[in-house]
């Protein structure tokens, strides 16, 4: 047990997720020893995240102003609405440079096991967007848990009625891997979506 | 690791929840045949890579190979024996009924590593069950709940009285009491169910799937009330997963059928 500021700050680094204790008076030893200007940086970093960072008020991703990057730029197509479970994974399909449409982030999945139900995410706010009629797709890109799949299932008979088209993205084998070594319910899926050549 | 292996053991076990951990990890919590609740670390399988991360999905029946850790255990290796998670994902009342089922086997199972079999079978039972499509999912685990209640010593009194053990149909029910009163016993502020409330609760603890089945939905209404209530007390916490039990779809729905009524738009028991 250590003294004043230092206890504090192994404290604070050991509430995030994935640091243990051992981790945390590691990190805070580093901090000590480390050049002012950088633990500086650090810290102003932290600030300004807690102060500028906030959710776009459209899609829920984050953003420093009202609206995101992606609903701002009038590049990207209205009629197609991608739905994700997290910021970090508008990322993930921006990397592909294959979607051109617009985002919904949910803010997680339903998950009764830890009280997460429909109406803890941004499923209401969902359906207002869908609502004003513009939106003719909807693609479901939850991730492929079980938890995913089953908010995929609900936003799915949910928005079915309003004659939209309700897509689910496709799960099957990893590109550059070897067939043998996908396990049994991967490959199962991907013979389930296979596709004509 | 040098100079020390660390003991494996093998078992089958029902996958009772799975939580995110560090980068690509999950802990898994395990209900297991012979070891009880089990919580073990699975290395990587949050990642596309991962060679078994699909056989760890909440809810199913898998033979897995544990490597015994001073704190948490680690998953060396997994079987899928029946992955039940996979037909609760098309169909959205029996996915957030096997949650419920989930958590209560975790609820009644407060010491890890302590053998549990009869609450194994029974939630391999009810998982079974549930993904079979034969039965409502609703009754399923209103049947698993009041079933668990017995295997942890808290099966309600429904063929006599709770206090007295009077025996006969009571038409009151007391949840501090434990269970049916007699008009003698009845404290102040116990229920007053239907007679046939009290006759379904009495075919779903003792398996009459023919009275059961006929059961209207009034009736299987106020018995999941009174079922949620009878555990959540002797629980003294409220389970998370029970609010959120869709239990829209009263009548057995085919497997993947869809049945499902959005919760936003129906009112919940």
């Amino acid at each position: 047990m250590y003294e004043g500021a230092i206890q504090d700050l192994i404290d604070e680094l050991g509430r995030l997720p994935g640091v243990g204790p051992k981790s945390a008076q590691r990190i805070a030893f580093y901090l000590l020893s480390a050049d002012a200007a950088d633990v500086k940086r650090l810290s102003t970093a932290l600030d300004r995240v807690k102060e500028l960072v906030r959710f776009c008020t459209t899609c829920f991703n984050v953003t420093e102003s009202e609206q995101c990057r992606i609903c701002r730029d009038p590049r990207r197509s209205d009629d197609v609405l991608c739905v994700v479970e997290e910021s970090k994974d508008v990322v993930a399909i921006e990397k592909t440079g294959e979607f051109r449409g617009r985002y919904h982030v949910l803010g997680g999945a339903i998950n009764p096991l830890e009280g997460i139900g429909p109406d803890n995410l941004r499923i209401r706010e969902l359906m207002a967007r869908l609502g004003t009629g513009t939106v003719r797709e909807l693609i479901l890109a939850t991730d492929p848990t079980t938890e995913g799949e089953a908010t995929a299932t609900y936003l799915a008979l949910l928005v079915k009625p309003m004659g939209i088209t309700v897509t689910r993205l496709a799960s099957g084998l990893p590109v550059g891997g070897d067939l043998e070594y996908a396990d049994e319910i991967t490959l199962g899926r991907a013979f389930e979506g296979r596709r004509r050549v | 690791m040098s100079g020390y292996r660390r003991q494996l053991y093998r078992d089958d076990a029902v996958v009772l929840r799975v939580q995110k951990i560090g980068e690509s990890d999950r802990v898994i919590t395990l209900l297991t045949r012979r070891h009880g609740r089990v919580r073990a670390v699975a290395k990587g399988v949050r990642r596309t890579t991962s060679r078994f991360g699909a056989r760890l999905e909440p809810f199913g029946h898998v033979d897995v190979q544990v490597a015994q850790g001073r704190t948490l255990h680690t998953v060396a290796q997994v079987e899928g024996i029946d992955l039940y998670g996979k037909r609760f994902i098309d169909d959205y009342p029996r996915y957030t009924a096997a949650s419920a089922i989930a958590e209560t086997a975790e609820r009644l199972t407060p010491i890890e590593e302590e053998p549990s079999l009869r609450l194994f079978l029974l939630t391999l039972g009810a998982l079974r069950a549930l993904a079979g499509g034969e039965r409502a999912g609703p009754l399923v685990l209103d049947a698993y709940l009041l079933r668990a209640m017995g295997v942890a010593g808290w099966a309600p009194a429904l063929t006599e009285c709770a206090v007295c053990g009077t025996p006969g149909r009571h038409r009151s029910f007391s949840v501090p009491a434990g269970g049916a009163v007699c008009p003698d016993c009845r404290p102040p502020g116990a229920a007053r169910p239907a007679p046939v409330t009290l006759d379904l609760m009495a075919a779903l603890a003792s398996g009459d799937w023919s009275i059961a089945d006929a059961a209207e939905p009034a009736a299987r209404r106020e018995c999941s009330g009174l079922v949620a209530a009878h555990l959540q007390w002797h629980l003294e916490r409220g389970l998370r997963s029970l609010p959120l039990v869709d239990r829209g779809a009263t009548a057995p729905a085919a497997r993947g059928g869809g049945s499902a009524t959005p919760a936003h738009e129906q009112e919940r028991a």
